[in-house]
């Protein structure tokens, strides 16, 4: 049989995840990501890999922590209260500049809110969201094969720039079924130096940690960080363009929203309007260079959004505000509809933004 | 297709497997035949994209739907409503039961496997994707089965070869599976009662046994 299989996008991540030499996984079960756990569960313990279910998101992430210290692919995964948990964990794992991967399939907030599907964690994941001054690789699947294939993305960035990748996805991409081809086996291909593997008696000891004592070297590290972050923002921005060469309207939208979006702005072209789409694949870095390239050709964007409104504000800030930009959104577990979608290009295209 | 319909149905699998598309598609096949049906839908595992989305469908064509109460909902609260014992135990009413993923859903079948027993007049439909990761090989669905049968007190009848892609499937996918199909009805005792494909397929396999599929639609 070929190598095609029908997956949920959560098992997708998941089977990707040990594809890429992932062999630690902890976490905590959550609708709607728990089948990536179960996965886990079921095939970790065939390959030698630990799958522990920790005793709450607060401990998965530290556990996390350790492993990534120890320069090994890790892993966890969970939904949006979930994740929200796990923001201490993850500005150590920031300040302490290791690679790990943190798996966030949304549903809707805030609070305990609900099951279905929602992307209003898009603050939280690309301004920070736990304290200090530190970013994540920030990634957005809008398929079950992107699913698998961002999952072996996010390790390698994760390991080429020693920091924590998140893969941002969302209710209904980690539950919808999908054919997909998975990737090949792969895994790490960069030295970690500062591993803490025991010295052996043969070098110094390697310390991994957050702490300084001195505000001068913790100021000096943050520079540093930044400048790092500087070349990611050169070097990794990731998008797709639809439609894009003559569009008069631009709609940015990513994961589901996308694919929503795409069928309006078929549907808009069928009706002579000329829209296209920008989707970011990667939402930090945001494809700013190309919505301002967008922002000289179109009448204005529209962000779709399953949330109240977050990339629109990155949209507004990559296009200088020269342009209208208008929202088109459900929240709680909602998506918009192609007509809603459609709608809202026609809005635009009158000038009626 | 040659079906000897039972009164009651059950379709059971590894999640994923497409066990409510062909319930739905069963309950409405059963419904054109003038027979009166209940599909009750007691996934207590997934939590969205479920036999329930069909219900306006189900609901016109005259099949009476019965569903978690909190299904597609935003409580992720697993409960079965009362309703089901009536689908059960009502002998006029032929009834098509949707049970949730792996060994875990199946666990809700437990509480109404004495009534279907003592009836006896029941096909325990065991649903194979061998397209799915973890039931590719007939070995690997039958552990999947004898997972599920330890936990629900109703034995297996009979299987389904519902190998599938989604909506790319060809029809040398499906055909490609026959092979491991009955390699599964062959260790484990039980009949290959038909293959659903999805319905732009069904007129190249002449040969009978071919249950056609009406996909759930998606708008994304």
């Amino acid at each position: 049989m070929s190598e095609k299989v029908l997956m949920k996008g959560n098992e997708a991540i998941a089977e990707a995840a040990i594809r890429a030499g992932c062999r630690h996984y902890f976490g905590y079960p959550i609708t709607p990501q728990t089948e990536l756990a179960a996965y886990m569960a079921k095939q970790m313990p065939k390959i030698d890999g630990v799958f522990l279910q920790a005793e709450s998101e607060i401990s998965a992430i530290n556990m996390v922590y350790g492993v990534a210290s120890a320069g090994k692919r890790v892993m966890t995964s969970s939904s949006s209260p979930g994740v929200s948990l796990k923001q201490e964990g993850i500005s150590y794992i920031a300040g302490s500049d290791l690679p790990a991967l943190i798996v966030n399939v949304e549903r809707g907030g805030p609070g305990l809110g609900g099951i279905q599907p929602s992307q209003a964690d898009y603050f939280q994941a690309t301004k920070g969201g736990g304290h200090g001054d530190y970013h994540l690789i920030v990634l957005t699947p809008a398929s079950v094969q992107e699913m698998a294939d961002l999952t072996a993305l996010a390790f390698d960035l994760a390991d080429k720039y020693r920091m924590p990748a998140m893969l941002l996805a969302d209710g209904t991409i980690g539950q919808m079924m999908e054919p997909v081809e998975l990737p090949a086996e792969s895994g790490c291909t960069v030295e970690k130096p500062w591993a803490v593997t025991g010295t052996k008696m043969a070098r110094e000891h390697n310390i991994v940690n957050s702490l300084y004592l001195v505000p001068e070297e913790l100021e000096k590290t943050n520079f540093e960080r930044f400048e790092r972050y500087k070349a990611i923002e050169e070097n990794e921005v990731r998008y797709e363009e639809f439609m894009m060469d003559d569009a008069e309207v631009c709609v940015v939208a990513f994961g589901i929203a996308a694919r929503v979006s795409k069928n309006a702005v078929v549907a808009a072209r069928k009706e002579g309007i000329k829209a296209g789409l920008i989707r970011p694949i990667t939402v930090w870095p945001f494809p700013k260079k190309a919505v301002a390239k967008a922002a000289a050709q179109v009448k204005g964007f529209v962000s779709v959004e399953l949330s109240m409104g977050q990339m629109i504000e990155d949209v507004k800030l990559a296009c200088d505000c020269r342009v209208p930009v208008s929202l088109c959104n459900r929240a709680g577990g909602m998506i918009p509809s192609p007509d809603e979608v459609l709608a809202a290009i026609k809005n635009m295209q009158g000038g009626n933004a | 297709m040659n079906l000897n319909p039972k009164r009651v149905t059950l379709f059971c699998g590894h999640y994923g497997s497409g066990k409510s598309n062909l319930a739905v598609n069963y309950a409405l096949w059963l419904r054109r035949r003038a027979f009166p049906v209940t599909l009750a839908d007691i996934d207590v595992v997934n939590p969205y994209f479920r036999s329930k989305d069909s219900e306006a469908e189900l609901t016109a064509a005259g099949v009476e739907v019965i569903a978690l109460p909190f299904a597609n909902s935003n409580v992720d609260l697993p409960s079965l409503p009362s309703a089901v014992y009536g689908a059960v135990e009502r002998r006029d009413r032929y009834a098509v039961l949707d049970i949730g993923g792996d060994d875990r859903g199946a666990t809700a079948l437990g509480r109404f496997s004495p009534y279907i027993l003592r009836e006896n007049d029941f096909e325990m439909i065991f649903v194979a994707n061998f397209y799915r990761p973890l039931t590719r090989t007939a070995e690997e669905a039958l552990e999947v089965m004898r997972e599920i049968a330890a936990v629900c007190a109703v034995p297996f009848t009979g299987i389904v070869n519902n190998s599938n892609l989604g909506e790319i499937t060809t029809a040398q996918n499906v055909s490609s599976t026959f092979g491991e199909a009955q390699r599964l009805s062959e260790i484990s005792g039980l009949p290959l009662l038909f293959t659903s494909v999805k319905e732009d397929l069904a007129g190249e396999f002449p040969e009978n046994g071919i249950f056609p599929l009406t996909l759930q639609k998606k708008y994304w």
